[in-house]
Parts: structure tokens; sequence; C-alpha cells
């Protein structure tokens, strides 16, 4: 490990490490709140999960094992890196297996896998405030929050509603956190919302170019909005996961070759890999399924 | 006119704002009783929209002091009230109709989700209802139904007034502020909204401060007149009788100003 010799531990040094955990820690304490905190630049550009990355970096333990996701799956750039760079930079174990995972940090997915007390989610957030698209100035945005002024989140759904005859928000829906602050799940689908709702597991949100952190304590009271004549409904899929036949979970669309075929299926690799393959046995490759 | 016995709705004591060296308007006391109209009239840089936004809580003045009755007959110091309070009168109990449109409505958003956003800020969370409610209130404005899920930024500059009047009275405000309501309408545009808005003050008992430069405007809707010249108030009484028999040089001039058709 001569690489962690060069770095300090999970790269970023304590000083910045302690002040994002005091964001934290007020974040924690005002569930759904967004906390301004001193963000640093990371070795990747914004908009790669430089918040989530710092979030992380300031709870991982020598102890914790990782696990990384981008859009559900264990195996694209942003996962591998982000998993190699904390790999490097803090020597800690890594995993795909959410179950075995205490640290899991993500982009825009919840796993299918259900979250339980002690572990640690960790979003990475591109535009932390809900009312930004309504509302351009942060000045008033934040007496909005301030205030408990949220009617203009729901004129956004109402000409949801007026254009397309239903709420037609299907990623990033807003939610309100225990009774108090309107909160964007980050761009997560609408599917992942429910999860959000009472989980045991702790929740962290790092938005890195916009400088804020938010958190979900676990058991926190997460409701989506809606009308009441237009109820909120996470979204359905006709079908089940072509390769491993999982129903009631969230499908990614793959395109399989030029001439219009595709195939929907799992977008948690993890949870796929782990139906088809029986408990802790060397985990084959997509490519090994016939379509 | 009910209840001139009552006490006024709204009560300003001596309003002075200072722009560093300038005055923007100096000791203006004022009443306004519930279905009043007061129209503020002056020339260009006469303190009329300066005093507009001090008794509209959106200035802070320099002295002086607004009172206003609440609905459930307190009076407050409207300096007083808390920022929430302040935001809920605005939405509530009052509307502001500005010149410009574009200040007034959400350019981006259909009509009906502009008129339905007042409901939707004092929980409103019913879209059939607040759909239904948006419709009333433009059938009273005489905007089509079929315009509903149009945005403002469609309208016609007569339609985006009114469009900003039924926002406006969808919470049926008390009190309403306008600030030159008719400006750069054409004539006969101008007169169906100064019907439109006369209608309102008659049928709801509705009270407004309207600040004009066109005394016709002042003379078709006005009970009361105030007339401003470099930030003080120089004559005041009823429209009728200042238009008519003006007392001060400066108000002979601008009633001898009007131009004949």
């Amino acid at each position: 490990m001569s690489d962690a010799a060069v770095y300090n531990f999970a790269y970023l040094d304590e000083q910045t490490k302690r002040m994002i955990r005091r964001a934290l820690l007020k974040a924690v304490a005002i569930p759904g709140y967004q906390v301004p905190f001193a963000s640093r630049e990371m070795p990747m550009p914004y908009g790669w999960g430089t918040g989530g990355v710092q979030v992380t970096a300031a709870v991982l333990g020598a102890d914790d094992t990782l696990k990384v996701i981008d859009q559900g799956a264990d195996d694209t750039t942003n996962a591998v890196s982000i998993r190699k760079f904390f790999e490097r930079t803090a020597g800690v174990a890594t995993t795909t297996h959410t179950s075995d995972a205490t640290v899991i940090q993500t982009r825009h997915r919840i796993p299918e896998t259900p979250l339980r007390e002690g572990q640690i989610l960790v979003y990475q957030v591109p535009i932390p405030e809900p009312l930004r698209f309504l509302e351009p100035r942060e000045t008033e945005t934040r007496r909005q929050h301030a205030l408990e002024d949220y009617g203009l989140m729901h004129v956004k759904l109402y000409e949801d509603i007026a254009r397309h005859g239903h709420i037609a928000t299907t990623y990033a829906y807003p939610v309100k956190v225990d009774g108090r602050y309107l909160m964007d799940p980050s761009p997560t689908p609408k599917f992942d919302n429910p999860k959000m709702d009472m989980c045991p597991a702790l929740q962290l949100f790092g938005a890195g170019r916009e400088k804020r952190i938010y958190a979900l304590p676990p058991y926190t009271r997460v409701v989506s909005l809606d009308f009441e004549d237009h109820p909120f409904e996470p979204t359905k899929f006709d079908r089940g996961c072509a390769l491993c036949g999982a129903e009631g979970i969230y499908l990614d669309e793959v395109v399989t070759d030029d001439c219009g075929g595709r195939m929907f299926v799992c977008s948690d690799t993890d949870f796929c890999e782990s139906r088809r393959t029986p408990p802790r046995a060397a985990a084959p490759g997509l490519n090994e399924v016939p379509r | 006119m009910s209840a001139l016995d009552d006490r006024p709705l709204l009560v300003a004591e001596g309003l002075t704002k200072h722009y560093g060296q300038h005055i923007g308007c100096a000791d203006v006391s004022l009443d306004i009783h519930e279905g009043e109209v007061v129209a503020v009239v002056g020339e260009s840089g006469s303190g009329k929209s300066t005093l507009l936004g001090l008794l509209s809580t959106q200035l802070l003045p320099s002295a002086g002091s607004v009172r206003y009755l609440m609905r459930d007959g307190e009076e407050r110091e409207l300096l007083s009230l808390s920022e929430a309070e302040r935001r809920f009168l605005l939405r509530t109990d009052w509307g502001f109709v500005h010149q410009d449109a574009r200040l007034g409505l959400r350019m981006g958003v259909s009509a009906g989700g502009n008129v339905g956003e007042r409901l939707m800020a004092v929980g409103w969370r019913h879209y059939g209802r607040i759909r239904a409610e948006a419709e009333h209130w433009l059938d009273r404005v005489e905007i089509a139904r079929s315009r509903i899920d149009d945005r403002p930024d469609t309208f016609s500059g007569g339609m985006r007034q009114r469009l900003q009047i039924a926002k406006n009275m969808v919470t049926r405000p008390r009190l309403i502020f306008m600030d030159e309501p008719t400006g750069g309408l054409d004539v006969s545009v101008q007169a169906r909204l100064l019907d439109l808005i006369r209608g309102f003050v008659s049928d709801y008992g509705l009270a407004a401060v309207i600040v004009t430069h066109d005394l016709a405007v002042a003379r078709l809707l006005s009970h009361r007149i105030v007339v401003m010249r470099h930030g003080r108030v120089i004559e005041t009484g009823l429209t009728d009788q200042v238009l008519d028999d003006p007392r001060e040089p400066y108000t002979q001039l601008l009633v001898a100003s009007i131009l004949q058709a």
C-alpha cells in the first residue's frame, strides 16, 4: 500500500473531513435541510460525484466495506473508478454485494435489496434545490424553505397534470421530509421514493458543485408530493427482468442490436446476479445468459 | 359603500422614504376604508410608486407607520409582522397588479397554474377543485376557458392584465394595489379593464389603491384622489370635487393638461 502512504486516509485531509462531518451532523439533526459546506476540488470533474465522494471520504473508516453503484450497476465507469479511488486512497474492502456493504455510494438508484440498520447510503446530487427550476434566486429559495412556503412546487405538479393528464415527473420527484422540509431525492427514479420512507439505513446526500449536504436519519418519514385526486404512484413495469425474471423491480432497457432488438433487465446488477447464481458461488458474467 | 363608520382598513401615518439625499416621499398620511378606491395621481417622479411600495410593505419606510385591520378584526402594525405573516397577507388578503404583467405573472406557467398558485400556496391540494376555481375566475375576467392551459406569453397585453387580476382575486382579497394597471393598453382595451375592476369593486367590496398618471382613469374608478408632487401630498379629496374644482395651482395644471378627444 505505498499509495496509501502518499495520500491521507480516504484522500481528504483530517481538517476537511472534520468540516464535512460537522455539516453532516447538522444535516442529520435537521432532516432534509440543505447545509452549506466548503466543498473541495476533487480529482474528478463536477457532475461525476464530487459531493458523494467527499461525504463517503468523511464517513469511511478503515473497517468499512464499500460498494459503489451508478444507475444501479457496479460495473459502469463512474462506479468502477470511485471504487478504485477508495481502494487506493483508503485501502478499504470493497464489495458489489449490497448486504455485505457498510457504506454504499450511489448515483441515482437505491439497491433493490432492502437496506438495514447500520448501513449508510451516500447519494451523488447534481442540483440539491428542488425549487431551482421554478425559482432561480438562491436568496428566494432559502427564504421559501425558512418559511415553509412550498406552494410553487405544487404549481409544477399542476402544470404536469394540465399538460400530460398525470404527474409526468418520473425522477427527482420532490418529497416532504418529516413533515417539514421539501427535498430533492437526487435524480433517482420515483420508483425508489417509497424506499426512502422509514428506511432503517442512514441516507446522506452530497452536492459538490453546489456545496450542499443534506440527510435523512434512519426511520425518517419521507412523503412524495401529490394531489388528493392525483395521488403519487411509483413507476410500474408490465414485465419482469429478461435475465432473472424478477418482478416489481426497476428495469433498464438494453438495446441488443441495430434492428430494433431490445430487452429489459434489472437496473440493480448485484440483485440480478445474486438471483441467477447459487449463494456465494462464482458469479457468471452477463454474456453467459442466453437471450 | 359599506362600513363607513367602521375603522379604516389601512392607516398610514407620516410615511417618509429617503433615497440617500433624495426624497422618495415625505410625511404622507392616508386612510383607506373597506370598499373604497383611492387614486394616487401625479407626474413621473412625484413619489406615487414609492408610496405604493411603502403601503404594500415592499419598501421599508425611513419614518412613519402603516397599520392594517386584519381579517380577525385586529389592527396590526405592518412593520412588526413577521416575514411569514407578511407573505401570507400579501397573497391572501391583498393583491398587487403591476403595470408590467411579467412582474405579476409566471410567464412560463399556464394561465390555470398562475391563477391556482395562490390556492396551492394556502394549502389547496385537489387538482380538480383548483382547476374549477381557475376556470371560474377566467370566466369572470372574460378569458376563454380554452386558454386555460396556454402560457401568458401567448396572451395579448389586455389579457395579461386581466389574468393578473384573476390571479389576485382568487383568494378574495380585501385590498388590492394597482400600479398603472392600464398603462400601455389601447383605449378600448383600457375601457374593458376599467369596467372589470369597477365590477369587482362593487361585487366584492374590494378596496383599492390605484397609482396612475391618467386622470380619466382616476375619475372613472376612484372615490377619493390624492395628488402628489415632489414626494408630498399637495391635495386630497373626493375625486369629482378635486377634478372639477382643483384648488392647488399644480392640480389645476394637471387637470388643464388633459387632452380633449
